[in-house]
Order: C-alpha cells, then structure tokens, then sequence
C-alpha cells in the first residue's frame, strides 16, 4: 500500500512569534521555521506502518516556495521515499486550495492511505483533511490517536471531546493526527545524507488544473494581550469573594 | 536547566569565516554544503537538547561508579548512549569505505560543539572513540581497520587512548607498560591512570589504545610503541569473545565530569596487536594530536556556551531591586550583571570563531593537492592548535566562573547547576597537554623553531583585516584596539625573538602570556572579520538585521573590554625571567 503524507513548513514551535508592526501579518522574515509538529506525527505513522509491513511506499508533499523543499527533506531524512513540492511561488492561499492541490496527487498516486497533521501550528485551522476527504470522496477519522489497518479496513481511535470514539473505515481513507499518536523518531545522520539522493519532484498548481481562489483575506494580526501578574489572596474566602465580584467568574 | 545550540552563529561562523561551500568545493566534496551542514546541526541540536542535555544533572549528582568487576553509568546514560549511536553520530568523520559519511572536520567540530555543551561528560566517550578511530585509521594495517572500524564507526563498540602511567604524565618518555611478542601478537602487561571511559558496561566491547615497550626498545622517547587491546578478543567471526587481561583497578573521585569514568586500568599478559611500526607509537600520538587538543579547546567553547545560557536565563528571572513605581528589577538590568554577561557572549563567539576557523585548517591541510598550499595551512594548524586548546580553556575558567557570579549565591549552590559547568571545566586546561605545555609548544616549536616566520604569516593576514577594518570602522575604539592589539602581538614575537638567546629562562616563563595574548589577538581579529560581514549584510539589508546588530555589538564590546588585555600580556612578556626566577626555592 502506498502512503501520502502532506507536510507543511511553518513558524518553529520554540520560536516566538512576533506581529508585524503594521499589524498586517506574523513576521516570518529570518524565522526559524521548521516542519509543523502535526505533519510530523503523521510522517512518523507512515513510517511505523512501513515498518509493520503494512505500507510499501511512503510520498511526502508539500506546498509553498522554493523552502517548502526543507520540510520535504526532513520527513526523507526521516525515512520517506520520495517528495512532491508543489511549487506555488508567493500564492496566498487558503485551506480548500490546499485541499484542491493535494486532491490532484491523490488522484495521480491512488494511495491506500492518506495521513495529514490535523491542524498547522501557525493558523490552527483544522480543515484541509476533512476538505480533502470530501474532494476525494474518501471516508475520514480526525484527531487520530491510534491507527491500525486490518485487511481492507483501516481501525482509528478518536480523541473527542467525551472520550474516546474507535471507527472502522473502508480504505483508501484519510486520517488526521493528533499529538498523541506517536513520538517522531530522531533523524539519523546516514538518513541526512540518504535524503539529499532520493527523488523529489516538482509540479505547480498550473500543472495540477487548479486555480487558486484564496476566497480569504486578512484584515490585521494583533498580538494577544499582556497577562497582567496576579495577586496573592489571604484566604480561599476571600478567593471565592474576588472570583464573584471581581472577576465574576461564578 | 534547557539547552539550545546557537545554531545561528554557528552557521554565521560556518558561511562567512569558515566559508564552508568553498572548503567542499575545494576538497571536492560534491554532495556536502553549507544547507546540508545546517540540517545536520538542526537534527544534532535535537540530540543535544532532548536526549543529552536533561542527564547532565544527574551525571554530576550521580557519577558513574564501580560494582564488582563492572563499571555502572550514571542513570539514563546506557539508553541515550544506544540512542545516539543508533543515530549514527560516531560514523560521521569516518570513511564510507568503514560505513562512515566521511564529512569535513569543520562540520564535525560544529556538531561535537553541541554534545559538548549538552553533557560534557557523556560526550567524552565518543570523543575517545572518534581519536582511537583516527589513529586506527591513519596508523593501523588494513586487517586490524578491517575488524575494528566498521564496529567503532556504528558506535556498537567504543574506544579508549591509554597514555599516562603514575610516572609518565606530561613526561610520556617514562611509560614502563611491557609488550612482549607472542606469535600474531604481543602480551601487554601494565598500569594505566586517568583513562576516560576506560571501561563501562553500555556497549559489549571497547577497543583500547595503549602505549607500551617491546622489550628491546630504545629508551626515552623513540621506544613506544602502540597496540590495540580490546577488551574482548574478537574472534573470527567478528563478534566479542573471549575476556582480555584488561580491567579497571578503581574510578578516581574528582572535581567536575563525575558522568565520565576515569580508570585505572590493570594489563596483565593481555593480548595485544601492534599498530603501524615497532617504536612508532610517540610520532602516531601526535599525528592526533592537533585533532585531540583542538577537540578539547572546543569543549572550553561548549562548556562555557552552556553557563552563558543558563547564566542569561537566570538573570531574566532573578528579580532584585524595586523601581519607584514598584515594580521590581530583573537583574539582567543591572549594568554589572550586564557586564558580565555581554564579556561571556562576546568571549564564546570570539571561541566559536577560532574553534571552527582552526578545525578548518585541518580540513585544508587533508584536502589539498598542491603541496605549496598544504604545507601552508599544515603550518597555521600546527600554530593554531597550541592557542585554540591553550585560550579556548583558559576562557573557559573565566567564563564558567562569571556564570557562578551571575548567580550569586544560588550560583554557589549545587542545585542551580551553575557550579556544575565550573567544576566540569575545571579539567580543560589540564588534559591533553596542560595550559603551560601547550605554550611551551606554542613559544619553541611553534615560534622559535622557525624563526617566528608561521606566526608572521598570521600577523600579515590580521594586518589585511585591520586595514579594512579601520577603514570601514573609522574613529571606533573598536578600531582604535586592534591596531593597538595587534602591535602588541608584533611586538611581543620580535621581543621574544631578540631576547630568548641572551635570556634563556625568557621563552619558558613568559609562554603563557604570549599564547593568551595570540588567543585574545585572533579573537579579535575573527571578530573583526565577521563584523565586515555582518555590516556588508546590514548595508545591503540582507540577511537577520537584529541577530546581525547582535554580532556588530558583541565585537564592539570583545574589543574594548577583552582586547585590551593583550597590552597587559606584552608587558608581562618584556618584563622577561628575572623576578619569576629570582626566588630562592627556600623562600617560597
């Protein structure tokens, strides 16, 4: 079976994102930026699912400018056998055009099985992989926390909001992880070196039959308020009082 | 305490110092450049501060110990051993030909940086595993590389250097271990003291390098000879056998690196197998030599990166000293504190210069076809390493001890793990060659020996870099330093030049101060070079402007706070022997 995996480059988790001073967007100029955690889980399912026999082949895709490359390269150095970047220059873009493009390398690669992070640290949208299911008319599971596929079935564990909900899809499928599913491996120093020889294709949205809507627009980006520091209170009394006066809470 | 490797210098130092693509090119390295050297740093740095970095605590309060006949690591150790050698990062500098990625020094040198920082005495057993492999590589025949590379290269087995004897310390002519030749082989019998990871338990075999004398060796110098005593004969198969003579005796209890068990270590008629030639062993020692002492230079740069960190970190959270308005004053505010912490920045990234520019040349020496240039560059590294292992862990006491002063008293308590790096590093400036034999070499065999003429090189070539400095730097004190500081040093190398034959005591007893004075000199001088960069960059508005603001600042403040020390060392240089020597022995 053959495994897409979508990766997405984003602001590094350790950074601290810093506002523009226009306000007109999050300052990317000379951030670290790195795979999104999210992505990488999903990667690291791919690969375990290789390892248990279950999948043959694993492609990594990936959608930006020329430094989409670099995440692409890290899930190869990873153990990923091959890359898609899908060239779309400075394109503004937003989750159903993601969906759209990466809705065509399904269909090119007809995979078994299609792993997405469940949301990117940057604008938290949670959408691309339910879209994408709909464009492929592939059933779904989001916010996977465990994944196991069985014959022609594929049995994911759920994290919602009263539990734990355990589904059965019909392959091929797409899933969406969560951080719990697993802990990405550390990449190995041979797996660098391997990364820079294995193949990585490259396609433009043109190429693909997609034009790109972007029906989003962004009006300003502030950054969250100042925590004022708390106070310490005398007695758990006075802690009820001030949280139903003050901050009138209960 | 965290750990993040400064990735960002390290790959300012490697783009614009080291010019990393051009030494690839040059070495005709096609598939490595600057873009694979930083994801190799990124994924280090991962190692570094995830796995490394959270046992470095535990390896002081916890040092490895002796139980039995077996030595017991520190807790967490064994499993972040198997992990970082499952990451294949022994293989690193070894040839593919022994399942190795034959990468560049440099590269190495940057990467070792973070193990270093990240827990000085868990990274000291790879270190001693990368130098036996080396002298494995460079001196032993090709049925012993054969047998034991592949296992060193994977990290499965590990390697040890088994030099000093209770007699034979800096004075190696004195080692009294015995070799006697028995068939394939030779039996080698003796003691040997402080052996970094002499013995351990986390891999199933160890691979000793150890110095003995056949018995009818020269005696001195020109009688040693080096042999592979592994721990486990390895048999025809490959795989770990029969138990060798070799043993640890006892650990030693110390003042710093508890991690990093130092043994001794008992032969007794064990198996050995002679690497090159008989009475070689001294001149294969050296060969390693630059590499080793460079290495442990570099770990005054890690250790003192890791107190800077966790001393800025301190000094955003202590909170002393109350405004009008009430609020409190976190003490990196305060203009001592602030003071000490911008000496610490500027002094590691003067280091981190130094440290990579040096591991280059070693790069350049192995890599060059004309023989003109190699002898070049094999001159710059023979003058360079004295001052990289000499300064480099010299800075390192001042560095590690202000990240203590930065503390206060919690910096005097075990538990902010500031003392920790103070401790650890405490043993820099004594292995490998102590600070006064490194200056010994750096003043005779380095200087004198020819007349001063390497070192005039060097001179010349900071000579061009103060030209262009105080040109685009006019009027700043930083300017103003250099050109005073690199006076100093033309002074001092005439000085000591025109006295050392009328004063004999001269070159032995100023030597420290003249190494200081080159260390603090190519300091500045590598500063100075990063800041045309980094001010080209700015000019153009390429680039990181506040990490390149950053550099231009940190330069400023190395030349006029720590470059002015040169002057202090010159005068200590042409004060010459007298007073030093003039002491009768009893009055002390």
């Amino acid at each position: 079976m053959k495994i897409v995996v979508a990766v997405k480059r984003v602001i590094d988790y350790n950074v601290k994102v810093r506002v523009k001073a226009d306000n007109s967007n999050v300052d990317l100029n000379n951030v670290k930026m790195s795979i999104n955690p999210f992505c990488e889980i999903a990667v690291e399912e791919a690969l375990r699912l290789r390892e248990a026999g279950v999948a043959s082949e694993i492609v990594v895709v990936s959608i930006g400018p020329k430094q989409a490359q670099d995440v692409i390269r890290t899930a190869l150095a990873m153990g990923a056998d091959r890359g898609i970047w899908i060239d779309s220059a400075d394109a503004e873009m937003n989750a159903l055009d993601i969906a759209c493009l990466l809705g065509r390398v399904v269909e090119a690669e007809q995979p078994g099985l299609v792993l997405l992070g469940k949301q990117a640290i940057d604008s938290d949208n949670n959408q691309t992989a339910q879209m994408l299911a709909a464009l492929c008319d592939f059933p779904q599971a989001t916010f996977a926390s465990a994944v196991t596929v069985e014959g022609d079935q594929v049995v994911v564990t759920r994290e919602i909001d009263g539990g734990l909900q355990t589904l059965a899809l019909d392959l091929p499928a797409v899933i969406s992880t969560d951080l719990r599913l697993n802990e990405p491996r550390y990449v190995k120093l041979p797996e660098i070196m391997k990364a820079k020889k294995k193949p990585l294709t490259t396609t433009t949205p043109e190429q693909l039959g997609v034009h790109l809507e972007n029906t989003l627009s962004l009006l300003r980006v502030e950054p969250p308020a100042e925590r004022s520091p708390g106070i310490r209170v005398e007695s758990v009394d006075q802690l009820i009082e001030n949280l139903k006066h003050q901050a009138k809470v209960l | 305490m965290s750990y993040v490797h400064p990735y960002q210098d390290a790959g300012f130092v490697l783009q614009y110092l080291v010019h990393f693509d051009q030494l690839c090119t040059d070495a005709g390295l096609d598939e490595i450049n600057l873009e694979l050297a930083l994801s190799v740093l990124e994924e280090a740095g991962k190692v570094g501060s995830e796995i490394l970095a959270p046992l470095n605590r535990a390896g002081d309060a916890e040092g490895a110990r002796l139980d039995g006949g077996d030595v017991i690591p520190s807790p967490g150790f064994r499993e972040a051993y198997d992990q970082f050698a499952a990451g294949g990062w022994l293989s690193l500098r070894v040839a593919e030909a022994f399942g190795g990625q034959n990468l560049p020094n440099a590269l190495s040198t940057a990467v070792n940086e973070i193990w270093h920082s990240a827990n000085m005495a868990f990274a000291l057993c790879p270190m001693l595993s990368q130098g036996a492999m080396e002298s494995i590589a460079h001196h032993a025949a090709p049925a012993l590389q054969a047998a034991y590379l592949p296992g060193m290269a994977s990290g499965e087995w590990t390697g040890t250097m088994n030099l000093t004897e209770p007699d034979a310390g800096s004075d190696l002519a004195a080692v009294k271990t015995r070799a006697v030749p028995e068939g394939d082989h030779y039996r080698i019998s003796g003691q040997k003291i402080f052996i970094t990871w002499g013995d351990h338990s986390m891999t199933p075999n160890i691979v000793h390098l150890v110095l003995a004398r056949l018995p009818d060796a020269p005696p001195g110098v020109k009688g040693i000879s080096l042999f592979i005593v592994p721990k486990f004969l390895v048999g025809g198969n490959g795989e770990p056998g029969a138990r060798n003579g070799v043993r640890c005796l006892s650990l030693e209890h110390k003042l710093g690196i508890h991690g990093s068990p130092t043994c001794v270590m008992e032969f007794e008629q064990a198996v050995g197998y002679l690497v090159g030639e008989a009475n070689q062993g001294l001149p294969y020692m050296f060969t390693m030599m630059n590499h080793a002492r460079q290495t442990v230079g570099l770990q005054g740069l890690a250790i003192s990166e890791r107190a800077y960190q966790q001393a800025r970190q301190y000094a955003r959270e202590r909170l002393q000293g109350t405004r009008r308005d009430g609020s409190r004053i976190p003490i990196i505010q305060h203009p001592d504190v602030r003071r000490m912490l911008m000496t610490m920045k500027s002094g590691i990234e003067a280091m981190r210069a130094l440290a990579l520019v040096a591991a280059a040349e070693i790069d350049r020496t192995h890599y060059a076809t004309d023989p003109a240039q190699k002898a070049r560059h094999a001159a710059r590294v023979e003058l360079l390493t004295p001052v990289v292992k000499g300064w480099l862990t010299e800075m390192a006491q001042e560095l590690t001890s202000l990240g203590i002063q930065i503390h206060g008293g919690m910096g005097y308590i075990e538990e902010t793990g500031a003392a920790q790096h103070y401790r650890d590093a405490r043993i820099l400036t004594i292995y490998e060659g102590t600070t006064g034999i490194q200056a010994l070499d750096f003043i005779g065999r380095k200087m004198l020996a020819d007349q001063g003429a390497a070192l005039a090189l060097l001179l010349d070539e900071i000579l061009e870099t103060r030209d262009e400095f105080s040109t685009v730097f006019a009027g700043t004190l930083a300017a103003e330093q250099l050109e005073l500081a690199l006076n100093a040093g033309q002074a001092a190398r005439q000085w000591v030049l025109d006295n050392s034959t009328t004063d004999k005591a001269l070159s032995a007893t100023v030597c420290v101060h003249f190494l200081l004075l080159f260390g603090y000199l190519c300091g500045g001088w590598l500063l100075a070079k990063g800041a045309l960069q980094a001010k080209a960059l700015l000019d153009t508005g390429a680039g990181d402007t506040d990490f390149l603001q950053a550099k231009l600042i940190s330069m400023h403040c190395y030349q006029e706070q720590l470059l002015p020390r040169t002057q202090a060392c010159l005068a200590a240089i042409r004060a010459g022997s007298t007073h030093v020597m003039a002491m009768p022995e009893d009055r002390f």
